[in-house]
């Protein structure tokens, strides 16, 4: 004790305060000179770019078609990257292909990811009866494969966006809140959460400040290896007809209508599972570099 | 030991139950009647009363659930709608021949899987290790139904080294462990086992780094042991997780197999519950999910039950 007094005493009149550098700017930072980080991440950022701008890149129109300039190949002057089975501009239907693949790949683990983060919590903060409702519940929807589960609920809810949007939703919130109750329930008995109820923080409060604060970024890194699974599962919903609908532009479905064109043109034909692949690949990569910057162990 | 193997068996039950209620659910989270979708847009308001008598559809949602739950674990998982025959028949034909897709993919995706990993961990951040990872990511990142389009461009259209669909000669009924058979089989299981082949690795090469930086790999190599018999502690140590993870690889195999098995027409599970989709044959797509289902789970067991045998950890507990 004495040495830290002195020490505290031998240093003299106190500073400006200098603003720690913060964890997040730590993170960023690190993810900066992670070269894989910055290579996919500037692709990824370029395929997001580009589906949410794309009206606005002077491209064709992605539904107009033409008969006599079906399957044209890629390199064809007017049409960069060829013609699908009804005459429609490839380049065109892949950037807007973008914009359904992507929303319906990212938007069920954002909304699995708030769901099953509260779920998670509260089975892990709360314990007992709680506890054993929500995660014997969620071990029920593990026995499912995740294609499977996907699959059956669209099945069921028949096609479309939404339905598509809910069932990738209810594949995705069972792991989430797998993660997240044993974080919560791992942090629950630290002590500066002990410290906080003693020094009369209310439940709510304890909750909101000392476990989220701490519980969000393993969770949220979690949720961002799941999005490449999505969104392949969202193209396959499609691929399989319980998706989107033609002649919408959407990556599997276009992969679905053009398989019977692997025997004319099968470059074509690849195509949208090309963005597929390179999309997952980038969500992939990205996810285990923030989780190696953010320094999270499974 | 015993104990842990009752506990195992019992916690089953529930997990089981919960899983033939959301197959029973299944139909009826479904909009309108899973009546109305087959039925005569003509038919009148008492002939669909008596369709729905005839299928137990105007009994209260639990009574329905306790006799479709009686009737299944009976062998009895009802009648297609659409082709009226037994779903139990229709599953339990499929079932073989997904069996028969698994066993290859995971023939080739486990051995593969678990050998790259191995490499990988031991030599970490080396150029193996590279190409491994790089193979690795490639393999969970890629959309197999995409994955399968392309081999079928290669080795059947370009090449024409492979037949692109379906299961043979012998049809969907009749298999037979020839090269007839056989070439069939070569890219549905390959495209198959390209993601749990990616998982497989990826978990495997984490564990070995991760125990070779533990403190008795350390204290093995001080010893004076040659690298073989530090590996022989390593893969002692590796073997219950890479079990579990592979483990439950092959239930997705099995379950997961939907979207190649209607790549390359394979006549499995996953094909029937393409028909049971397109036809809103509900009772066929309930049936089949809950065999799938099932199968999961058991296998899951399965491996949970072999877990002490090779990891003496559990036992003593």
């Amino acid at each position: 004790m004495a040495s830290i007094g002195t020490s505290i005493a031998a240093s003299g009149p106190p500073k400006a305060v200098v603003r720690s550098k913060g964890y997040w700017s730590g993170v960023g930072a690190r993810l900066r000179r992670d070269p894989v980080a910055l290579v996919f991440g500037t692709f990824l950022f370029a395929i997001i770019g580009a589906a949410i701008f794309a009206p606005y890149l002077g491209l064709q129109d992605p539904y107009a078609g033409s008969m006599v300039s079906r399957l044209k190949p890629v390199g064809t002057p007017g049409h960069l990257l060829g013609t699908d089975e009804l005459g429609r501009d490839m380049l065109a239907r892949l950037i807007y292909g973008g914009r359904l693949t992507l929303l319906l790949g990212l938007l069920p683990v954002l909304f699995a990811f708030m769901i099953g983060t509260v779920l998670g919590v509260l089975a892990g903060f709360v314990g007992g009866l709680v506890n054993a409702v929500i995660m014997r519940t969620v071990d029920v929807f593990f026995a499912f494969p995740s294609v499977l589960l996907a699959i059956a609920i669209s099945a069921a809810l028949g096609a479309g966006i939404i339905n598509s949007i809910v069932s990738l939703t209810l594949v995705f919130i069972p792991p989430i809140t797998r993660v997240a109750e044993s974080v919560t329930a791992s942090v629950r008995n630290l002590e500066y959460v002990d410290a906080a109820r003693i020094s009369g923080a209310s439940a709510f409060t304890v909750v909101r400040v000392h476990v989220l604060g701490n519980v969000v970024s393993p969770i949220f890194v979690y949720a961002t290896s799941l999005t490449s699974v999505s969104m392949i599962l969202a193209a396959g919903l499609s691929f399989l007809g319980l998706g989107v609908k033609p002649p919408e532009a959407e990556w599997g479905l276009m992969l679905n209508t053009l398989r019977s064109a692997i025997y004319i043109n099968p470059l074509i034909a690849a195509l949208p599972g090309v963005m597929i692949f390179i999309t997952s690949l980038c969500l992939n990569l990205l996810s285990d570099s923030l989780r190696t910057a953010m320094n999270i162990k499974d | 030991m015993l104990i842990y193997f009752l506990q195992r068996l019992v916690s089953v039950i529930p997990v089981a139950l919960g899983v033939s209620l959301i197959c029973f659910m299944l139909v009826h989270i479904a909009p309108g009647d899973p009546l109305t979708a087959v039925m005569p847009v003509d038919a009148t308001a008492e002939q669909q009363a008596e369709m729905r008598a005839a299928y137990g559809f105007d009994k209260p949602l639990p009574v329905q659930f306790v006799l479709w739950l009686g009737n299944a674990l009976t062998g009895d998982l009802g009648t297609s709608i659409a082709s009226g025959r037994p779903v139990a028949d229709e599953v339990m034909r499929a079932v073989g021949n997904s069996l028969i897709l698994a066993f290859f993919a995971s023939a080739i995706g486990f051995p593969l899987g678990i050998l790259f990993g191995f490499l990988a961990g031991t030599y970490k951040n080396g150029v193996v290790d590279k190409v491994i990872t790089g193979i690795a990511i490639a393999g969970v990142s890629v959309p197999n139904y995409w994955l399968g389009m392309v081999l079928v461009v290669i080795f059947s259209v370009s090449l024409g080294w492979l037949p692109s669909m379906g299961a043979g000669p012998g049809g969907s009924t009749e298999w037979a462990w020839d090269w007839e058979h056989l070439r069939f089989i070569i890219l549905p299981a390959i495209t198959l086992a390209a993601v749990p082949m990616g998982i497989v690795t990826r978990t495997v090469r984490a564990l070995v780094a991760d125990i070779r930086s533990n403190d008795f790999v350390t204290a093995l190599y001080a010893k004076g042991l040659m690298s073989r018999h530090v590996v022989a502690h390593v893969i002692r140590n590796a073997a219950p997780t890479a079990l579990s993870v592979v483990g439950i690889q092959l239930g997705y195999l099995l379950g997961g197999s939907i979207l190649i098995e209607t790549v390359f027409n394979w006549p499995g599970t996953g094909f029937l519950l393409s028909n049971a989709i397109f036809q809103r044959d509900l009772p066929l797509l309930q049936g089949t999910i809950l065999v799938l289902a099932l199968f999961f789970v058991v296998t899951n067991l399965l491996v949970d039950l072999a877990q002490p045998l090779i990891d003496p950890r559990i036992r003593r507990t």
